[in-house]
């Protein structure tokens, strides 16, 4: 597994342990109402399920298993790829702080840079998504 | 592919077909008889489909932990799989039924599947984690 690829399951990981907390704190708050002001939480949930732990673990997956090239470098352009792991956890994180204290403007720039993220990622392994080389006879 | 493997991804596709259905009785003339299963609906799909389906390729698919244990610790994707599934019942039935006649019961019940989701994710991270390794 290539490094940005940990980095990118790993984050992945982190975020679904914490989209997992807060869904099983919502659930349980349905039960027995220990907050009322905990349904607040639920973009979070959404934020942290979606974005930071589906949409991530499957760019990692991807940067590791989509087929390589024999000529240049093997998964295509890195920098483009490295930009979009820096833009989608940045951008999640400024939704975050919206979320929890308010902060204007935060959620509509981390919502450009999840887009820009996943622009960056997805012009980096374009062309990565085609048949396997032929491997060239000896 | 490991029996683990096979387990979550037959009751993924389990949960993918009941949440179709669900779908279908959601939007028919049953839906006033179902009030409060929509979260339901949606986590069977989120979670009993999606990310089961996850959980159960990455057991198979990632590097391996080490030669003896070669999908770290087997035991912790079994408990994974049984947290993740017995979560997930007792929310499907427990949430529609808590919001239609909410009981003490129902409301434990909901607490329950909240714990053991929670750490059905927790266990497959805890696996999982160990795996994800440079080559």
């Amino acid at each position: 597994m290539p490094r940005l690829s940990v980095y990118f399951v790993r984050a992945s990981l982190i975020h679904a342990l914490l989209g997992f907390t807060v869904g099983g704190l919502l659930l349980a708050n349905k039960g027995v109402m220990f907050s009322p002001t905990l349904w607040s939480l639920l973009p979070l949930h959404i934020e942290f399920a979606f974005i930071g732990w589906m949409a991530q673990f499957a760019m990692g997956v991807a940067f590791w298993i989509l087929p390589r090239f024999s000529r240049g470098s093997p998964r295509g352009n890195e920098k483009l790829v490295w930009a979009a792991f820096a833009l989608l956890n940045t951008g999640i994180l400024l939704v975050v702080i919206q979320s929890l204290f308010g902060v204007n403007g935060f959620a509509l720039s981390g919502r450009i840079m999840e887009l820009l993220g996943l622009a960056a990622f997805a012009a980096g392994n374009w062309r990565r998504i085609k048949p396997l080389e032929d491997k060239p006879r000896s | 592919m490991p029996t683990l493997t096979r387990w979550f991804l037959k009751a993924a596709l389990l949960y993918l077909l009941f949440a179709l259905v669900a779908g279908v009785l959601l939007v028919s003339s049953v839906s006033k008889f179902i009030t409060g299963f929509f979260p339901a609906y949606f986590h069977m799909l989120t979670f009993g489909w999606l990310t089961q389906l996850i959980f159960g390729v990455a057991f198979w698919m990632f590097p391996k932990y080490s030669i003896a244990k070669s999908r770290g610790h087997e035991w912790l994707g079994w408990a994974t799989f049984i947290l993740l599934n017995t979560g997930l019942l007792l929310r499907i039935i427990f949430e529609p039924l808590n919001a239609i006649a909410p009981s003490l019961m129902n409301s434990w019940a909901l607490i329950a599947s909240a714990i053991l989701q929670w750490l059905s994710g927790f266990s497959f991270v805890l696996n999982t984690w160990v795996r994800i390794k440079e080559r």
